[in-house]
């Protein structure tokens, strides 16, 4: 659906030139709701907006569709982003107008005659469940009704594509939780393609299906999420996981009077079905000590952490864990 | 009293028509000199910076000239238009003209504050500028519009009464004769008092048109 190759983004003010986006490469897969998730300042937003070229890429090339979008001349991009939708994280309303026309606006744009324009905000007000408050105007909802408007207003005319740039930064979390399970039902019901940023963990948890992580301009790992918790390739990524673990574990990673091998494992949904630790327990001469345990409900699966400390033999905790590993658990050896 | 009235009225009625017309035509010379001054700016929807450059130079230019002195120096340009130089019909050429500039910057400034993120938005769904102008800046700026249209009436009020002193009519021409070359204080100050009513009641106008209009 999308392919970013090499893109760069340099601001240069004077002397003075900033990287904001430097060489990345990256694929996003039609249906695919996908993340990028980096700290303040990473480059999230000039990615994003690049995407559409709200911000003109310095270097690199986007192909959406197999149209490269970096060499449309002005009017072909007009038109081209007809077929991508943007949220915002501050919703972006139109302050002037009521819910109703705010949400015809894209529509009236193109020319629609009154009575199409009718029939459709009529459908999407159903859809994000705003019918009740067609005619009130954006100073008069809450923080979660103006992006369910700007939501609807950004789908109005059937895009392939939803970028949404912190669409939920600005949200509380059950707010957040109601606008992410809105953009799951967009994805599954009406199969657009969804590209956010965020600088949240819990919202890549809660319904992407990939990842990027950026940092300083660059994208430093993209993953599954579901690998991405279970085994994290970057220092950066496992910031971002330890954001919304427990904090309990930090104190028992570093314990004294510890006399056995400390292991973390990380598993899947399935595994986490069998009764792998009993098994360990009988199967082994050692002796287990659970320490912590969490788990991580993605939108797809779970994912769970478990700090063992073993106690026995080095061969015996060396069969152990390569037991572990044939039942398809990470084991993660930490002291 | 019906004296006064008799001399009253027919002035309050030529001061009305002065500014009325002269609002007009400075809205329909500013209006445009002030969306082009907005879109032709730097990172603006039409960037055009020796435009925008050149506009600006122009409009500093008009407003740095005192009114009275604007106003003799448009003479030939009435006498061109309207055929004479004195008259209520021939001060609305300098008195528009004199106001279009701040018309134009009172315009620059209300469609300065639409917020950026609209204006993105409008982009990223594909609006053409003048589609941006039409439905986003000039709806969203609409309150903010009528309070620097209120702001250039009062202001040709002050106006149309200066230039009453040199043949252009109305209140303050009024004022000017009776009350200063023929020491009928009583007249002047009618016609002052007149002129303070015309501003509050203006004033009043806007305000609340402007803000019956904001749904901010
Ligand atoms: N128009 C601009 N001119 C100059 N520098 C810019 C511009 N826009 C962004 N930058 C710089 O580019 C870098 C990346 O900014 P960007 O907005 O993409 O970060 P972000 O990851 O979206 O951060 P946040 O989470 O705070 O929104 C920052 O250092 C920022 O200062
Ligand atoms: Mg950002």
């Amino acid at each position: 659906m999308i392919d970013i190759q090499n893109l760069s983004k340099k601001y240069i003010s004077g002397k003075d030139h900033l990287v904001a986006v430097k060489n990345v490469n990256l694929q996003v897969n039609k249906g695919e709701i996908f993340g990028i998730i980096g700290l303040s300042g990473a480059g999230k937003s000039t990615l994003i907006r690049c995407i559409n070229r709200l911000e003109e890429p310095t270097e690199g090339r986007i192909f959406i569709e197999n149209v490269d979008i970096t060499r449309l001349d002005k009017e072909s991009l007009r038109l081209m982003r007809k077929e991508i939708g943007m949220i915002f994280q501050h919703f972006n309303l139109l302050n002037q107008k009521n819910v109703y026309d705010n949400i015809a606006f894209p529509l009236q744009l193109e020319g629609w005659a009154k009575s199409e324009i009718d029939k459709r905000v009529n459908e999407l007000l159903e859809y994000v469940e705003l019918t009740d408050k067609k005619l009130a105007f954006p100073s008069q909802l809450s923080g979660g009704q103006k992006q369910r408007v700007a939501i609807a207003r950004a789908i109005a005319n059937n895009p392939k594509l939803l970028l949404s740039d912190e669409g939920t930064s600005a949200l509380d979390p059950r707010t957040t939780k109601s606008i992410l399970s809105l953009l799951n039902r967009i994805r599954t019901e009406l199969g657009i393609t969804i590209v956010m940023i965020t600088h949240q963990m819990e919202v890549v948890k809660e319904v992407c299906d990939r990842v990027a992580i950026m940092e300083n301009g660059e994208v430093v790992e993209i993953n599954t999420v579901q690998n991405l918790f279970r085994d994290p390739k970057t220092k950066t990524a496992a910031t971002f996981i330890n954001t919304i673990a427990t904090d309990v574990e930090e104190e028992i990673i570093s314990p004294n009077g510890l006399k056995g091998t400390l292991i973390r494992l990380s598993y899947l949904g399935e595994s986490a079905k069998r009764p792998i630790i009993s098994k360990v327990i009988r199967n082994f001469n050692v002796d287990v000590n659970i320490l912590s345990g969490n788990i991580n409900k993605l939108h797809e699966t779970n994912v769970g952490h478990l700090i063992l400390e073993l106690i026995g033999n080095e061969d015996e905790i060396k069969k152990t864990i390569s037991y572990l590993q044939d039942e398809n658990v990470h084991v993660e050896v930490i002291q | 009293m019906t004296e006064m009235a008799e001399l009253i009225i027919p002035s309050l009625l030529e001061t009305l028509y002065m500014v009325f017309f002269s609002t007009i035509f400075s809205i329909l010379l500013g209006f445009p000199l002030g969306i082009l001054l907005v879109i032709s700016e730097k990172g603006s929807i039409w960037e055009k910076p020796l435009l925008n450059n050149i506009l600006n130079s122009i409009i500093n230019l008009l407003r740095s000239f005192p009114f009275l002195i604007l106003m003799i120096l448009l003479f030939p340009l009435s006498k061109l238009l309207i055929g004479k130089t004195i008259g209520t019909t021939a001060t609305i050429v300098p008195l528009a003209i004199a106001a279009a500039p701040f018309v134009a910057r009172v315009m620059e400034s209300s469609l300065k504050e639409v917020d950026r993120g609209v204006i993105e938005l409008s982009l990223s769904m594909g609006a053409t500028t003048p589609q941006i102008i039409t439905r986003v800046l000039l709806p969203e700026a609409l309150p903010s519009i009528i309070h620097g249209v209120t702001l250039t009436i009062i202001n040709l009020i002050g106006y149309s009464a200066m230039a009453g002193s040199i043949g252009g009519g109305g209140l303050g021409d009024l004022a000017i004769r009776f009350g200063l070359y023929r020491f009928q204080t009583d007249v002047m100050v009618a016609s002052v008092i007149v002129i303070v009513i015309l501003v509050q009641s203006v004033q009043f106008m806007g305000n609340t048109l402007a803000k019956v209009l904001n749904k901010k």
